[in-house]
């Protein structure tokens, strides 16, 4: 391999990753944060990589992106009103709210299951116009999804550290003091829950613009591909103040790409994707239980040899 | 300050498990009032201070706090006036979040989107001094990593940032060693006294049942038994005490957590 494919391989985990480093982040603020796993992030993704691809058909690139992050907010919505109004388990709620957005993702995309963006005009061809004639204009795709994403941790970390972030970590840390003090539970898990799946509506939008099609698959399995990588972002960057932990989910989102670009490369068949990525994530769940367990096992294993020294 | 008139409470109505915890319990309490309540296991005393916070709505009666009626309030509403602390340092501050960050939703002030600000930073910082805990050089550690009494103590300082109308402690000291829970309550002798906050605590030490405050409760079976103050609770001892509830429950008082002296 020369050093021209293995730069191009880099290129396409960094974009790949960047682009889905916006739904790990939302994974940050809903899981890590909020302490609710939304299994709503599959169709959420897909809802917003639809209406992303719908409005920038009709040639206005930049309200796809607005109208993506507003798709985003009502489905998160629609999720947290589930559980907190409606009594409906949280993760049930999700599971719910994922498999009708199937329909309404449909709807959206006017039945078809594909949609052509190859003419469209989207935020990338945008942002190459904007960069035409400068030296960075062969880097348009990359530098769009890390401004994205340079934009996203900005936000994220300073909302983070408002009082109603506070608010909505002090949720997710121990619900007890939440429950006793003056803020309402219910009110924080859906603001947490609008604005997270507004990032995983942007991130889909931002993927079916950059691939120049989308079709109603995009988001399958999102879920666990984002959480693998917030495992991974955790496990690199995971001490540290809020800033470094969002960091360390766009690095975790990289890495993962990365990892997975190079199996492709050992000749990996594309589909294994979603294996690896479950595998990811039971290993880096269960980890640290199995670690908790092993002196038990040891002791077992220890006790075993003795027994058969004495006889 | 707090007005509760005829409140009932019972759990699983109609059930094999059904429970009265509170049954027709009136109270009222002047502004300043430092009350102590003792009883045994299972007489109410949480379910009472629940009932105050409206963690449940009570089957029947009112409670007006401050001259409001806060009957139907849900319980974050009723918070912003009601400090509370419970038995467990555990519940009452999140353990991933830094001092500081736990000090600011106490502190509550300024909008929803308002940070921090240095001037806030060096009121927390005084504040803390005050516990004499050294914590004021730990502000920007996670709180899980204190001990009990730090927590419990910060907890305190957390519930009467902004003095509430009401201060509700539940065992407060109960889960602490000895000497952290002298400190613990002498901070809390000093907040209370300070900005003359109405308190209830209950309690499971006799002694300070009768030492501290200016009336003391004696609750069994969801219900208010003596009610002490004045001259009479002056001159009254512990054996007094646990004579008096002898006679007006007609049984010992039996608490697992009971302290004598
Ligand atoms: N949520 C609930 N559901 C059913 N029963 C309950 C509930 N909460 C309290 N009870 C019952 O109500 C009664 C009063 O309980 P409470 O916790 O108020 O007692 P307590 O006076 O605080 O006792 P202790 O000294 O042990 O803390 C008990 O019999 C208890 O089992
Ligand atoms: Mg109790």
């Amino acid at each position: 391999m020369d050093l021209a494919s293995v730069l191009g391989l880099g290129q396409t985990a960094l974009e790949l990753g960047l682009t889905c480093s916006l739904t790990v982040l939302a994974l940050f603020l809903s899981y890590s944060m909020l302490n609710v796993c939304d299994l709503s992030t599959d169709g959420c993704f897909t809802l917003g990589a639809a209406v992303g691809a719908v409005v920038a058909l009709t040639g206005h690139p930049l309200l796809s992106l607005v109208a993506a992050m507003g798709a985003g907010v009502c489905s998160g919505f629609v999720t947290a009103l589930l559980q907190t109004k409606m009594g409906v388990n949280s993760l049930l709620a999700g599971i719910i709210v994922n498999t009708g957005l199937y329909s309404i993702n449909m709807m959206v995309m006017g039945g078809a299951a594909l949609l052509n963006l190859k003419k469209a005009p989207t935020i990338f061809t945008l942002v190459k116009g904007l960069l035409a004639d400068t030296p960075l204009a062969g880097q348009y795709e990359l530098l769009t999804v890390a401004a994205a994403a340079a934009l996203v941790v900005a936000v994220l970390t300073a909302f983070l550290n408002t009082r109603l972030g506070l608010a909505i970590r002090a949720t997710g840390d121990n619900p007890d003091m939440v429950r006793s003090s003056s803020i309402n539970p219910a009110f924080t898990t859906i603001v947490g829950l609008c604005i997270s799946n507004a990032f995983t509506g942007l991130s889909g939008c931002l993927l079916g613009q950059m691939q120049k099609s989308m079709d109603i698959n995009i988001g399958q399995g999102m879920v666990t591909i984002a959480l693998a990588s917030l495992l991974i972002g955790n496990t690199i960057m995971g001490r540290g103040g809020i800033f470094t932990r969002a960091l360390g989910m766009v690095v975790g989102s990289f890495v993962f790409r990365l990892v997975y670009t190079i199996a492709l490369r050992l000749d990996m068949p594309g589909f294994m994707l979603k294996l690896v990525s479950s595998v990811i994530v039971v290993l880096a769940i269960s980890a640290p239980y199995l670690k908790s367990r092993w002196p038990e096992v040891q002791r077992r294993l220890d006790h075993g040899k003795e027994g058969k020294t004495v006889c | 300050m707090l007005t509760l008139s005829h409140i009932s409470k019972t759990f699983n109505p109609g059930t094999v498990n059904e429970k009265k915890a509170i049954t027709d319990l009136s109270l009222h309490l002047d502004k300043g009032d430092f009350v102590t309540i003792i009883g045994s296991n299972g007489a109410g005393k949480s379910t009472l201070f629940n009932a105050i916070c409206g963690d449940f709505m009570t089957d029947s009666g009112s409670i007006v706090l401050d001259g409001k009626d806060v009957t139907f309030q849900p319980s974050y509403v009723r918070s912003k006036q009601i400090g509370r602390l419970f038995q467990d340092p555990m519940r009452g501050s999140a353990p991933h979040m830094t001092i500081e960050e736990n000090l600011a939703l106490a502190a509550g002030s300024g909008g929803w989107l308002s940070h921090v600000t240095k001037a806030d930073k060096e009121n927390f910082r005084d504040r803390l001094k005050l516990l004499g805990m050294g914590l004021e050089d730990r502000m920007k550690q996670p709180v899980g990593l204190l001990s009990g009494g730090q927590r419990q103590a910060l907890t305190l300082m957390m519930a009467t940032f902004h003095p509430p109308k009401l201060l509700l402690l539940d065992e407060h000291t109960a889960a602490l060693d000895p000497a952290t829970a002298e400190k613990v309550l002498e901070i809390t002798k000093s907040v209370v006294e300070e900005d003359r906050i109405t308190t209830l605590m209950v309690t499971h030490n006799m002694r300070q049942a009768l030492d501290l405050g200016n009336r003391t409760l004696m609750m069994d079976s969801g219900g208010i038994v003596l009610d002490l103050k004045g001259e009479e609770r002056k001159k009254m001892t512990v054996e007094d005490l646990l004579a008096q509830f002898k006679l007006q429950a007609g049984k010992n008082l039996d608490n697992d957590r009971i302290l004598l002296s």
